[in-house]
């Protein structure tokens, strides 16, 4: 039984399912004789041999991903510092000049407490410092889909140097930090630990982090 | 074909005057004229304008209040998109699968369409698709539900491709990559690959759509529409979640006891009365209330239909077949005497599940948990007029 589910239409939902059940046990009076087929069809074989090898080069390609383990992140490095005139160039138009002005997302902003409001007031702006759980994923999706008028041109320094700012100006690394592939993994995010997978569908209750 | 500038203004004008008014331009005695002759391609009537309702340049809404049945009409399909709709050559694309895997694999449409296929009607439904938060009653079952929508599709089934790369068996995870300006990714855990998964490059009896993913895109039946990536370009198997953008800072739930639900992929059964509902208006006598219904849990098994605004309830029939994470119609007959009334909906799933009231969602969810997984009961007022009007409930 579903955990959200409201017990007493839960019950009505049962009787119904039963109900249906019953009566779907519904026969033709005759049926056509066919004839028997001629031959069995052929198993599934372990593999059809369609498709190619990928290359190394193909693969290394597009495998462009960076997990939470910092799997994936490439050489090199920025700061905050670095970081400050290509905000100004290339976000601040979207994003606003301190990262909270908009007209798009929020990137900017602590709560006091770190508290999680969120889900009673709608007005408080998801940012990397109040709502992101990995400081991983910032780099990935700058580096993936940002600028929307250029996604994809920022080369690594300046993805490290993007992600070195707003952190800085999140408060979550100190403003002469380096963030490369080593010290960005280890960014401690404060909404990390009110993140707890979903347990619809099945007999978990909700792990709440300690 | 050679085409002069005559043909192309006479063209023109032609498809003013049909715009401006088809029924004008109809003979009056159609058996008295010749018909139009056979044609390449069909059309609708130009009677018919049912039109998807662009919000933003980022997705638009499935008229459901011009549609009857179940299946919806391809190109009245929901679209959402995080990068624009993508122009991709069929005859370039790839697929690449790799990481876990024995053998990383490169696969050409052609490829694709090679393996054994299946065909499945389920519904898509974005994660986002609850428009009745507001206290404005001019809302259409469009602007309430729009992003949801039923298709025929057609593709290889995730586990066959699995099986022809040596998918790990320590592999929980994969990733999926789009090829859009966003490369938009989502990880996956690797039981729905085996269990129901697509990779999709047929819709409705054709080539999936530009909006839904052309060539070929994730099928997830069941779960939230951004996790079926469209434009598919890249799986790669891990046996970890990657906490991309979209599942991390977007498509996550928070809850009232303050936590933050992640990778909440199911989608919840919900049902929507889309006639009689505004802008239609009624007359006194007998009405057939109908509407979608739908869950990612499997089955709708009843549909209630409450005329008193949610005091007494009846079951409605449901349209058969009944299919599993599909748009299933429901029907209920109702004799409108002509008195003020408000007419609502409540889906029952196959696991017992009850589409709840505006306040269970926010006892569990939180008043402002209106981003995603909102399903609560809607329904709509009958004037003593006949004018029909979205019943709000405003979430205030």
């Amino acid at each position: 039984m579903r955990t959200e589910s409201v017990g007493r239409f839960a019950v009505a939902g049962l009787i119904g399912l039963m109900l249906i059940a019953g009566g779907a046990t519904v026969r033709p009076a005759a049926q056509t004789r066919a004839a028997a087929p001629a031959k069995a069809a052929p198993n599934q074989p372990a593999t059809f041999g369609i498709g190619r090898p990928a290359t190394a080069a193909e693969i290394a390609a597009w495998d462009i991903d960076v997990g939470p383990d910092g799997v994936g992140l490439p050489s090199g490095h920025g700061t905050s510092a670095d970081g400050a005139p290509i905000y100004a160039a290339r976000c601040a138009s979207c994003h606003g000049k301190t990262g909270k002005e908009g007209p798009n997302d929020a990137l900017v902003g602590r709560l006091p407490g770190d508290a999680f409001p969120f889900a009673r007031d709608a007005r408080t702006p998801k940012t990397i410092g109040s709502y992101w759980p990995y400081a991983t994923t910032v780099f990935d999706y700058i580096r993936r889909a940002m600028p929307p008028d250029a996604p994809g041109t920022l080369k690594d320094d300046e993805v490290y140097a993007l992600v070195a700012y707003l952190l800085t100006l999140n408060d979550l690394v100190p403003a002469d930090a380096v963030i490369d592939a080593t010290s960005l993994p280890k960014v401690k995010m404060p909404a990390r630990e009110h993140f707890v997978p979903d347990t619809r569908g099945t007999n978990k209750p909700p792990v709440k982090p300690k | 074909m050679k085409v002069s500038r005559r043909d192309l203004l006479a063209g023109a004008a032609g498809v003013v005057a049909l715009g401006a008014s088809a029924a004008a331009q109809a003979p009056s005695d159609t058996t008295k004229t010749r018909g139009k002759p056979s044609r390449a391609l069909g059309q609708r009537s130009g009677a018919e304008k049912p039109q998807r309702q662009p919000r933003g340049a980022t997705s638009s809404g499935t008229p459901h209040q011009d549609l009857y049945g179940t299946i919806t009409p391809s190109d009245l399909h929901f679209e959402r998109h995080h990068g624009g709709v993508p122009e991709i050559d069929p005859n370039s694309y790839s697929l690449l699968i790799h990481g876990m895997v024995e053998r990383p694999m490169m696969f050409s449409l052609a490829d694709l369409k090679r393996f054994p296929a299946v065909s499945r009607i389920h519904f898509l439904e974005c994660s986002g698709n609850f428009g009745g938060r507001t206290a404005n009653v001019e809302l259409t079952p469009q602007q309430i539900a729009g992003l949801t929508s039923t298709s025929e599709w057609t593709g290889v089934r995730l586990a066959t491709l699995f099986k022809e790369v040596g998918a790990s068996p320590k592999a929980t995870w994969f990733l999926a990559e789009g090829q859009d300006a966003a490369v938009l990714t989502r990880s996956v855990p690797i039981a729905k690959a085996y269990d129901d998964a697509l990779i999709a490059y047929g819709q409705n009896g054709e080539a999936i759509r530009p909006e839904q993913g052309y060539p070929a895109r994730l099928f997830l039946p069941g779960w939230e529409g951004n996790a079926n990536v469209k434009w598919l370009r890249r799986i790669e198997l891990s046996d970890r979640p990657f906490m991309t953008r979209e599942e991390t800072s977007k498509y996550t739930d928070p809850m009232a006891d303050g936590t933050a639900r992640m990778f909440s992929f199911l989608m919840d059964a919900r049902s929507l009365i889309t006639y009689p509902a505004y802008p239609v208006t009624l007359t006194p006598g007998w009405v057939e209330i109908n509407g979608i219904a739908w869950t990612g849990s499997g089955k709708i098994v009843r549909v209630d239909v409450s005329t008193d605004g949610g005091k007494t309830w009846t079951a409605a029939k449901l349209q058969e077949p009944v299919l599993s994470k599909a748009h299933t119609r429901f029907r209920h007959l109702w004799n409108w005497k002509g008195s003020e009334a408000v007419i609502k909906s409540r889906a029952v799933d196959e696991t017992g599940y009850v589409q709840p009231t505006k306040d269970a969602v926010i006892a569990l969810r939180g008043i402002s948990s209106v981003g995603y997984h909102t399903n609560p009961i809607t329904g709509w007022r009958i004037r003593s007029d006949g004018t029909v009007v979205y019943a709000a409930e405003p979430w205030s």
